[in-house]
């Protein structure tokens, strides 16, 4: 069984309509690129997954728990999946540990030592133990994602999304955070990233998605997807980059 | 006839002015926590709450504060309910701090980055818990110049009070005007003290407001 099913996902503001019918199984462990133009639809497909916007139509289940619009379902399903987003969204207020505790006490009522040691761990892991108490504004643009990515791991979550990670960085630093995502890779975490690193997906990744308007337009491994587009409309895309 | 040295004249104002005190302290905790009540209200996930508060700052805002210490001093009369002039103008003041202090604070709360509901929602928070841990502590920042700049207006919004009878600084100056004849330097005294309770007020507002705009962005 797929630990993410979605099906015939739809999904409109208004009378537009963004996501018209994703069908997109993801077998657990597996690495998922997601690319396509601007406007193609690749944000609202994650924020569905996590529930920041309600669907209109089909279903959306992660390990079996389905995605429903009220807060116990909505709360159950993102303790199994963890977000990053582009702009990092570190809380300001809060220092590097902090941040990366807050959830788990909130959320979890993990007691404090605990939260504390696993946040300890979990910054490690990004090679950013030392910045526990820094402030979110004294990091890098890198190290603040490092660290948001450390704060989703805190929560121990089964499948991770990644919506450009990397778009909002300096070209030097993207290469540190890009250098976390392939070890969390390596360990076997399942992860839906949209990316514009085609190099990364080709290396790292198990499968690419391409989207254009609004439908998974082409899917296959980064081999085939790359090397073989099968419709103009990818192998416009792919000229591009 | 009595003579009364200047002293005479202070000392019965700064009686009076501990009633302007209490007046102004009652009408900004009162306001500030049906302020808070009427902030929630506001950006409450029910439509129909935020309408309701919304309402109820429109009408508060867009009338003369002297007029609702008139319905609150006339009005209730006609319910045959008796009030004094204290209460009257407690409740008046209380009611509409409220709507200024909760339309400020909406302003506080809006003011923090959509990203930050985003990213405590992904890690599960419910709405509460985003707004205790996350949205309130960074609003509350925010909040705090033009909140204490507010409460200035809150001091000289007593004054009207005078005119439904309740006895603080600017009635008094009208009491100690007409026993003295001396308008002048009695209403100059009131200025005088008025503009001592207000002025640190502004002024710490404005230095808080640069230390907020200079310190580190957010913390
Ligand atoms: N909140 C919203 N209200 C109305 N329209 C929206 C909203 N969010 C996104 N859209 C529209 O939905 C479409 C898809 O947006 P989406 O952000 O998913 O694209 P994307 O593939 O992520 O693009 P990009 O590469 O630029 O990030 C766009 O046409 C966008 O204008
Ligand atoms: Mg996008």
């Amino acid at each position: 069984m797929s630990l993410i099913e979605i099906t015939e996902v739809r999904k409109s503001y208004g009378a537009t309509e963004v996501l018209k019918g994703i069908n997109l199984d993801v077998a657990s462990g597996e690495v998922i690129a997601i690319i396509g133009k601007s406007g193609s639809g690749k944000s609202t497909l994650l924020r569905c997954i996590n529930g920041l916007e309600t669907i209109n139509r089909g279903s959306i289940s992660v390990a079996g728990a389905q995605l429903l619009d009220d807060e116990v379902h909505l709360k159950a399903l993102r303790l199994k999946v963890g977000m990053i987003f582009q702009q990092f969204n570190l809380f300001p207020h809060q220092t590097v540990g902090g941040n990366v505790m807050l959830s788990q006490t909130v959320v979890k009522k993990t007691p404090k030592p605990e939260a504390e040691a696993i946040a300890r761990k979990m910054l490690e892991r990004v090679g950013l133990a030392h910045k526990f108490d820094a402030y979110p504004d004294e990091l890098s643009g890198g190290q603040q994602q490092r660290v948001a990515i450390a704060r989703a791991l805190a929560m121990q979550p089964i499948a991770l999304l990644c919506d450009e990670i990397t778009s909002a960085l300096d070209p030097e630093l993207v290469s540190e955070v890009l250098a976390v995502v392939r070890e969390l890779a390596a360990e076997g975490m399942t992860l839906l990233m949209v990316t514009h690193e085609m190099k990364f997906a080709r290396d790292v990744c198990s499968r690419v998605v391409f989207m254009h308007q609004g439908r998974v337009h082409e899917v296959g491994p980064p081999e085939e997807v790359f090397a073989r587009p099968q419709t103009p409309e990818l192998k416009q895309f792919l000229g591009l980059h | 006839m009595i003579e009364f040295t200047l002293w005479d004249i202070l000392r019965n104002l700064l009686l009076a002015t501990r009633w302007t005190v209490v007046l102004s302290l009652v009408s900004f905790l009162g306001g500030g926590i049906v302020g808070l009540a009427l902030l929630f209200l506001r950006i409450s996930k029910r439509k129909s709450l935020r309408s309701l508060a919304k309402y109820y700052i429109e009408l508060f805002q867009g009338t003369p504060l002297l007029m609702q210490l008139f319905i609150a001093f006339f009005g209730l009369g006609l319910f045959g309910i008796d009030v004094p002039a204290w209460l009257a103008a407690g409740l008046a003041l209380v009611l509409w701090t409220a709507a200024f202090l909760g339309e400020i604070w909406r302003g506080c709360v809006e003011a923090v980055a959509k990203g930050q509901w985003e990213a405590s929602a992904s890690l599960g928070m419910g709405w509460l818990q985003q707004m205790r841990y996350v949205i309130l502590p960074q609003a509350m920042k925010v909040a705090v110049p033009p909140t204490v700049g507010f409460s200035v207006q809150v001091i000289k919004g007593t004054a009207l009070t005078s005119i439904i009878g309740f006895v603080e600084l600017s009635k008094a100056g009208t009491v100690v005007t007409n026993a003295t004849f001396q308008p002048f330097t009695v209403y100059g005294l009131v200025a005088l003290i008025y503009f001592a309770l207000c002025w640190p007020l502004s002024k710490s507002s404005q230095i808080l407001e640069r230390k907020l705009n200079v310190a580190h962005r957010n913390h």
